[in-house]
């Protein structure tokens, strides 16, 4: 067995405080051979990792790397060792070119060896099927040549072993079709990946076996040809789910004209125009899905119907009334609710430090008459969104920073959806769920659509949007390239809309 | 080897123990130093409780210390409840004192009952638009509140130095610099023995108390401390909270350097505060904030103090001695912070690390 493995974990634990990330979990890859690394938020996925490549030392356990036993100080072991990671958010220099950012930091004499580097790096490159111009800067790549950038770092530096933590996140179908290519090539070349993902659908198409791990634990390793989604999500759930999202129909009458943008833009400080000139229409009983690479005006979108962001142009009818301009109170009040979950998800929706009383609180204070809070009224608000919602809290006077990532998304989905909004826009309401999690949430959003509600929905996962929404509008540098039906389109035709293709048109090959 | 682990949240009663823990390791350091110098401890320790409560005297001079203690802390706490970090109470107090000496000045003819309420408005004012200074800044230019804040302090006590050697001298005080008495009906009277000042500090803490954990501002004050983009997105009028929570934390430092000025300097002078500002600031920390803990913790500074007056007459030990127990508390609690969150632990197997 350790013949054939490279990379033997054994037993290794990781405490936190009292948090137990990783309890006696094995792991063990062979040389050429893709291996996923599947679990849910919080299983002990990425403190696994960081323990290989030299970021926490495990507090049991032993790590053994082609026969020898590795006691890694810091990451520069790891990379010594063979051991490249590359991170979910890039760590690269923005205003340096890509051949800077690979050789940095590595030391090799004062000056840059221009020419015969850019060889080096090509050479490196092409092996792998990794294109890249060594001499571009980052801040001008897309997300899909940092990452190439980010793997050609750690080739770069001689690993053989490559651990990729949730690459394809920010990735386009097309740039993780490319992403795929190359981690295949990898393997042809006799080096050992390790990808990290709770995406299925990735797990299947490119790796050859499988470790899942739930609640810090490993459960198993499969060969990927021998099981299948349905096997891998009760591995990784603990039970059975059913992996089908619903589409409620709707009571017809109920398909009133909610709200109506025209024309709407918006220019950054920079005088960029994030948002230019969106028309769209979203209705009662409707869900519209708004697909985009992330950064291509949805924040600002959604900020501007809120009142939170200025619009430089255009109109924002809700109900038959223009609220562009209208301050953040008003527009609540008048029935649009937004939740939007920001990449560190309690960014602004929520305050961390406070309680579920004092979070549910947030927006409805004000509604009391007098300078005083009812703070009644805010435990019977918190205590049914904690019964009604299920949300796992010591009680609802536990900080939410300690909660959960799905059980922060429920106080906050479970606050808006309490303000009886005519429009719900949501953007990313499932970033960080677990599965199960997860599905609760498109429940709601489903719930809410047969009420009657208007419900706006930004989303990632495009087989999501695909069975979740109603309509679909794809968006590419802040303009609309369409709004399709689901039934109509793929997610690849998806894909290439939101690299700014137009519906219809032949892939130009880049 | 040794490394910095992070802790679990400790639970509020931890954080108590914890915290008295810092205090009795603080005695102990301090008795440490007072050894050193050639003291006995123990005695120190005992004359300072004995300096501060053992006399009706003495115990007065204590309430004195602690009344504006207690209004400073409470100006302190409102700010800090927005995480704007106002260490410019000192100078705040200056200026309510100043207000207060205008008012007392200008409309001398004044019976107390109309001219006290004046100096008290007139306080709050001038205390809290000084600092409102650093708020419109911060919202303006982004700077720094808490260097702005205290630069403001220097400027505010130059301010009195200036009026106190100029225009303000009085000429009956044979060219020696000094600001003349109130007129009669601008020192505040006394009740129980200690002025009644003390009336409005346990007034001004309860009201305080109301303002932070039940009124709709303090939970403004609250949510806008912890996210601005939050607070917006609420809907709330961010620029009106900090405003109003700002004035309010200015004018009630202003507040207590009137009481200080009209009942116990009974004038105005640049040796007023004695550093009771910047003591606030501790104090205020120290109590986390809430209003009954402050009370109790600025009662224990006032003691620190008063004691160490009496440490200087009754063994002639410098009263900076309780400068140094003060910095040696404050020191410790401030670590004790620290052992609240991480706890270091001995690096198993790290023997062999190998470059």
């Amino acid at each position: 067995m350790a013949s054939q493995s490279y990379i033997e974990l054994r037993g290794i634990t990781k405490i936190f405080g009292t948090v137990v990330a990783n309890d006696q979990v094995d792991l063990s890859v062979r040389k050429g051979e893709i291996h996923a690394l599947l679990g849910e938020n919080g299983s002990g996925k990425s403190t696994l990792v960081n323990m290989l490549s030299g970021i926490y030392s495990p507090d049991g356990g032993t790590i053994t790397i082609d026969g020898k036993e590795q006691r890694f100080q810091s990451p520069r072991d790891a990379i010594r060792a063979g051991i490249g990671m590359v991170h979910q958010h890039f760590k690269l220099v923005e205003v340096f070119s890509a051949k800077e950012n690979i050789v940095m930091n590595e030391g090799k004499g004062v000056f840059l060896k221009g020419k015969a580097l850019s060889e080096e790096i090509y050479k490196i490159g092409k092996k792998y099927g990794l294109m890249i111009n060594p001499d571009k800067k980052i801040y001008r790549m897309s997300v899909g040549e940092k990452q190439t950038v980010e793997i050609l770092k750690v080739l770069y530096r001689g690993a053989k072993v490559l651990i990729l933590d949730e690459p394809t996140a920010v990735l386009t179908p097309q740039e993780t079709k490319t992403l795929f290519e190359i981690l295949r090539n990898m393997k042809a070349e006799g080096c050992s990946v390790i990808l990290i993902t709770h995406k299925l659908g990735e797990v299947m198409e490119v790796s050859d076996r499988v470790t899942v791990l739930r609640k810090g634990r490993s459960i198993g390793t499969v060969e990927t040809a021998k099981t299948d989604p349905r096997q891998l999500t009760e591995m990784m759930v603990g039970r059975p789910i059913d992996l089908k999202i619903d589409r409620p129909p709707v009571d017809p009458a109920l398909k009133k004209r909610v709200l109506s943008v025209e024309h709407l833009s918006c220019v950054d400080g920079d005088g960029i125009r994030v948002v230019d000139d969106m028309s769209f229409t979203v209705d009662g009983g409707e869900i519209l899905g708004v697909a985009g690479i992330a950064g291509s005006g949805q924040k600002e979108l959604c900020e501007m119907i809120a009142g939170l962001q200025k619009a430089s142009g255009g109109r924002v009818v809700f109900q038959g009334e223009d609220i562009l301009g209208l301050g953040p109170r008003a527009i609540i009040k008048k029935g649009v609710s937004m939740s939007f979950i920001p990449e560190d998800r309690l960014g602004m929706g929520l305050v961390a430090g406070m309680d579920v009383v004092e979070n549910v609180m947030l927006k409805s204070y004000d509604s009391t008459p007098g300078p005083f809070m009812d703070w009644e009224k805010g435990r019977e608000l918190a205590t049914q969104i904690v019964e009604k919602y299920q949300v796992d809290t010591p009680s609802i006077y536990h900080p939410v920073k300690n909660l959960s990532g799905g059980n922060i998304q429920k106080v906050l989905l479970g606050r808006e959806i309490d303000l009886n909004p005519a429009l719900l826009i949501t953007a990313y309401p499932v970033r960080g769920l677990d599965i199960g999690a997860s599905y609760h949430i498109y429940d709601v959003l489903g719930q809410q659509k047969q009420k009657g509600v208007a419900v706006l929905y930004i989303g990632e996962d495009l087989d999501v949007l695909l069975s979740l929404c109603d309509r679909i509008m794809v968006i590419h540098h802040g303009r609309i390239m369409g709004i399709v039906e689901p039934h109509q389109v793929t997610k690849e035709d998806i894909g290439l809309m939101m690299l700014g293709h137009h519906p219809g048109e032949e892939e130009d090959h880049v | 080897m040794f490394k910095i682990v992070r802790k679990a949240d400790a639970s509020p009663a931890q954080e108590r123990v914890m915290r008295g823990a810092a205090v009795v390791a603080a005695l102990a350091a301090s008795a440490l130093v007072l050894a050193l110098l050639g003291f006995h401890p123990i005695e120190v320790y005992a004359k300072i409780v004995e300096g501060s409560l053992l006399s009706g005297h003495r115990l007065v001079s204590t309430f004195n210390k602690t009344i504006p203690l207690v209004v400073l802390s409470l100006g302190v706490a409102i700010a800090f409840k927005m995480k704007f970090w106002n260490i410019g109470a000192e100078g705040q107090f200056y200026m309510g004192a100043f207000g207060a000496s205008l008012a007392a000045f200008s409309f001398y003819w004044l019976p107390a009952i109309a001219m006290i309420p004046l100096m008290m408005v007139s306080a709050f004012v001038f205390g809290g638009l000084l600092a409102l200074i650093p708020a419109v800044l911060k919202s303006k230019f982004s700077t720094s509140e808490t260097l702005v804040t205290l630069m403001l302090n220097y400027i505010a006590i130059k301010w009195i130095t200036y009026l106190q050697y100029g225009p303000w001298k009085d000429p009956q005080a044979i060219g020696f610099p000094k600001i003349p008495k109130f007129p009669d009906a601008a020192v505040l009277p006394e009740l129980f023995g200690v002025h009644i000042g003390w009336v409005f500090a346990l007034v001004l803490t309860v009201l305080v108390w109301v303002l932070l954990s039940r009124s709709k501002l303090g939970y403004e004050i609250a949510v806008l401390g912890e996210s601005e983009t939050t607070a917006r997105y609420a809907g709330m009028n961010v620029t009106r909270i900090t405003i109003v929570a700002i004035l309010l934390s200015g004018g009630l430092c202003g507040l207590a350097g009137m009481m200080q000025a009209s009942a116990i300097e009974k004038s105005l002078s640049d040796q007023l505060s004695g550093g009771l500002g910047f003591t606030a600031v501790i104090t205020t920390w120290l109590a986390k904030l809430s209003p009954p803990a402050i009370i109790l913790v600025s009662f224990l500074f006032a003691m620190l103090l008063q004691g160490g007056v009496y440490l200087q007459s009754a063994l002639q030990i410098s009263s900076t001695v309780a400068d140094i127990l003060q910095g040696v508390i404050l020191f410790f609690v401030l670590g004790s912070e620290f052992f609240l969150r991480y706890k270091i632990v001995r690096r198993k197997g790290g023997e062999e690390a190998k470059a």
